[in-house]
């Protein structure tokens, strides 16, 4: 056995030591330690999709017992690529918010919210690669408690109230999850995804316990739909995107919605099997809930003044594009919902960096009337705001366009009212998102009444590791969006082999 | 020729390109400065006493409160007429029947489908006579060197979910530590300055309370001894580290109790907390990185399981317990600190 084949284990092993180490260390020290632990996650985990593409995929049991009787984690490309790429966003997130945490995180609470950030990374690696469900739940619980600490760590009263609303329905989300999870296994006896799989196939033929079944799979659907904010469930996410630190904002949007998501397709495909979902008829509800979303979101984005609360509700347009992929039952549009993870992961954490380093130059304001010009006060955040807009919007070159065009594709292959639906609200909800970030845009970029446009204001100077921060996502929007193909062929490849 | 529309400021066009500029008050936050340019005058001079950096944008501070406070006055003017309207009392009464409504279909659905499980207790469901309940009663003993099977199977077989559970318990501790810990700089000042009243309030002790001291004297050491007991036989009888832990805690939280800050701060301060922590964790983590690495590359992990019922016996699990106890009795402890004074 290559060593390459125990780096998962390694990984979340050294994150969980590290988050341990930093709750003792001084906030500086925990801070470099942090980075320097995802960095260094990163480049195992592209070892890894190295090996995985070569070789194939392959269980790694967690232990000296087999897999049904011990714990057992899976890795495939599609797992091994989604890794290295939180682990990219999660670096370039910290990166570019960690000016930000000196200021609004206490000093002497920093190195616990460095904890929390190493915790997060352990819990988001052991989502991905496990192949056992209560493992998941266990991850499951440490994600939502460190997304709660990074939201409450800027002690305002703002920030304690989302951290509560955030609390309320993500505990009742994993309550769901728990609760689908211990039926399950009072039906089939395992919580190997692969065992329960065998085990729910034959339950699903003799036609024994049709309801437990059933109910198992809406209770971890709505559970899962609950943490990861989809459309009737978004009210808790406006206020923990938009007072809480803008590193937290950032990881909060792009990877931690993401990873309930990601438990989702495989509790679709690995555990229930993606017909006995279709048989169900869970897909239709997704589909009509991200649809919802889709339009929603957006109309209620263009009545907010606040930029992080346009962004925050942008967010739940584009949980509602994923929802609607998968619902769309095709594998492309599985495909899809895949990309559009990675697309928005890049685009949306960008959004909020650029978001912080605007109201920056605009004194610490995030209302459009101050933000007037702020683009052309700092250049950089302006350039890293339009790129992600444009990417949300859907401007070809950048990572949001190739995914529209993907769902878009997959739309095609679905049935004919599916079809007519999602092409409809894909069309409206671009408008939509148009409508308002172009305002946006327009707005930071007209100069101010008697204002000089072209020094930038004494004092404002952006903290370089923003800087690098910004160019590396704005390189990684115009990766994602101009060399989609190869990555696309990669996520078809990983889904063959993922159920 | 066209004519000049009188309500050309209205018109659709210029409603449109107010919307763009992000004015939604009509601007009416501009016409109003004029006159309140004394109040503006004395926020510049408390900008400025609050630094440089916000005297730059002072104006922007004095807007920013005028459109809150506007905005304040005007939801609370809302907020009275708004509930009492017709439409809103329909629609809560309506919200309330559809909530209850919910509510009574997600019980009546959990209802159903637990009279469709599989009848709880009985030997032949699928969670009791499946393979891997099965294995682990048959070999149980003989695998994992332990007598207790539901020790064996949380520290052995499924030792990775315990890694993971016994991180959320110190995961919440951070948190509560992150949320109410009052802190002091090097110099001893407040982070905080609002929270002085607060942490003077949260040094107030009960007062010496003669009974309750008694009975500690007697019961703590008990109580200790008995966790310790509960942990250390945790792999040949009922109990191991999350139960033995727990008493531990109990136990230290009526000494603290009884005797109060000083006496504990003896021998449990925040350090001690983080230290034991630190080390129960490390000490799990590696140990069981090297134990996963040894058992999916089918090495042998040199780790003797013993003479199963001995208390030096069943391999890593014993010292695991330990681990795990000091880490829930820390947690525990630690909550209840915080919670009455900030601080451990």
């Amino acid at each position: 056995m290559s060593i390459i084949q125990s780096f998962p284990l390694f990984n979340i092993v050294m994150c969980l030591m590290c988050g341990v180490l930093s709750s003792v260390l001084s906030g500086r020290l925990a801070k470099r330690l942090s980075l320097v632990l995802v960095g260094v996650a990163g480049v195992m985990n592209a070892f890894v999709l190295r090996f995985v593409t070569e070789h194939g995929q392959y269980t790694y049991p967690m232990g000296h017992f087999p897999a049904p009787f011990g714990n057992e984690i899976r890795v495939g490309s599609l797992e091994a690529l989604l890794a290295v790429f939180f682990c990219a966003i999660m670096f370039l997130s910290v990166l570019g918010g960690e000016h930000y945490i000196d200021l609004e995180v206490e000093e002497t609470k920093e190195n616990l919210y460095f904890t929390m950030v190493d915790l997060m990374l352990a819990s988001l690696l052991a989502l991905i690669y496990t192949n056992d469900m209560f493992t998941a739940y266990v991850f499951v619980e440490i994600n939502t408690i460190a997304a709660g600490a990074m939201i409450m760590s800027r002690n305002t009263g703002h920030t304690l109230v989302a951290a509560t609303k955030y609390m309320i329905m993500s505990l009742v989300g994993s309550g769901f999850l728990l609760l689908g999870l211990s039926m399950l296994y009072s039906v089939t006896g395992h919580l190997l995804m692969v065992d329960m799989h065998g085990q729910i196939v034959k339950l699903s033929e003799s036609g024994q316990y049709a309801m437990p079944l059933t109910v198992s799979m809406a209770l971890m659907s709505v559970g899962l739909a609950v943490k990861s904010a989809l459309f009737p469930f978004h009210t808790w996410l406006a206020d923990a995107y938009s007072y809480s630190t803008p590193a937290s904002a950032a990881v909060l949007s792009s990877l931690v919605s993401k990873g309930y998501i990601f438990l989702l397709f495989k509790i679709f495909y690995r555990v229930f099997g993606f017909d006995f979902v279709l048989d169900h008829k869970v897909t239709n509800l997704l589909f009509v809930f991200g649809v919802a979303g889709m339009i929603i979101g957006s109309v209620v984005a263009i009545y907010q003044h606040d930029v992080r609360r346009l962004i925050a509700f942008s967010s739940v347009a584009q949980i509602g594009y994923i929802y609607m992929g998968i619902g769309l039952a095709v594998p492309m549009g599985t495909v899809a919902a895949v990309f559009h993870i990675m697309s928005h992961a890049a685009s949306k954490s960008m959004l909020f960096i650029a978001a912080r380093g605007l109201s920056d130059v605009s004194g610490d304001s995030k209302d459009f009337v101050d933000l007037k010009g702020a683009g052309l006060r700092n250049k950089l955040a302006g350039l890293g705001f339009c790129v992600g807009a444009f990417s949300m919007v859907g401007i070809p070159l950048f990572a949001g366009f190739t995914s529209k065009v993907y769902f878009a594709e997959a739309a095609l292959m679905a049935n004919g009212g599916k079809l007519a639906v999602a092409m409809v609200a894909l069309a409206v909800s671009t408008i939509l998102n148009a409508v308002y970030f172009i305002r946006a845009l327009i707005t930071i970029y007209t100069p101010k009444d008697g204002e000089e446009t072209k020094k930038g204001t004494a004092g404002c100077r952006p903290p370089v590791s923003m800087v690098a921060a910004l160019l590396c996502f704005i390189l990684l929007n115009i990766f994602l969006g101009t060399w989609s193909n190869s990555i696309e062929r990669a996520i078809e490849a990983g889904l063959d082999t993922f159920g | 020729m066209s004519r000049v529309r009188e309500n050309y400021e209205n018109g659709a066009w210029m409603r449109f390109v107010r919307f763009i500029d992000g004015e939604t008050k009509e601007g009416e936050s501009e016409k109003e400065k004029d006159g309140q340019q004394e109040d503006m005058e004395k926020n510049l001079r408390l900008a400025k006493a609050a630094g440089e950096r916000e005297a730059v944008h002072a104006d922007l501070y004095h807007r920013k409160r005028e459109r809150s406070l506007s905005d304040l006055s005007h939801m609370m003017d809302q907020y009275e007429t708004w509930s009492k309207t017709r439409g809103m009392q329909l629609f809560g009464k309506i919200y309330r029947i559809i909530a209850f409504g919910i509510c009574m279909l997600v019980i009546a659905v959990l209802l159903i489908t637990v009279a469709n499980m599989p009848e709880f207790g009985s030997p032949d469901t699928p969670a009791n006579s499946g393979e891997v309940p099965g294995r682990y009663i048959e070999k149980g003993q003989e695998e994992t060197g332990a007598v207790n099977i539901v020790t064996g199977m949380i520290l052995d077989y499924r030792a990775f979910d315990t890694l993971g559970e016994s991180h959320v318990l110190f995961i919440a501790a951070c948190t509560v530590l992150i949320l109410v810990r009052i802190d002091h700089r090097k110099d001893g000042s407040l982070v905080h300055k609002e929270l002085a009243a607060e942490e003077d309030d949260r040094k107030l002790e009960p007062k010496n309370d003669k009974i309750l001291q008694k009975s500690a004297f007697i019961l703590v050491p008990v109580i200790i001894l008995f966790g310790i007991y509960v942990i250390l036989n945790g792999h040949i009888s009922p109990g191991g580290g999350f139960s033995g832990g727990a008493i531990i805690g109990a136990g230290l939280i009526l000494y603290l109790n009884a005797f109060g800050f000083k006496k504990t701060e003896r021998f449990f301060t925040y350090r001690t907390f983080s230290a034991v922590s630190l080390f129960a964790l490390l000490f799990y983590s590696v140990a069981k990185c090297y134990s996963f690495f040894c058992g999916a590359n089918h090495l042998e992990s040199g780790i003797p399981l013993g003479n199963a019922g001995d208390i030096i016996s069943s391999g890593l699990i014993l010292p695991l317990n330990i681990c795990v106890g000091c880490v829930v009795a820390c947690t525990m402890y630690s909550f209840y600190a915080i919670f009455r004074k900030g601080g451990i």
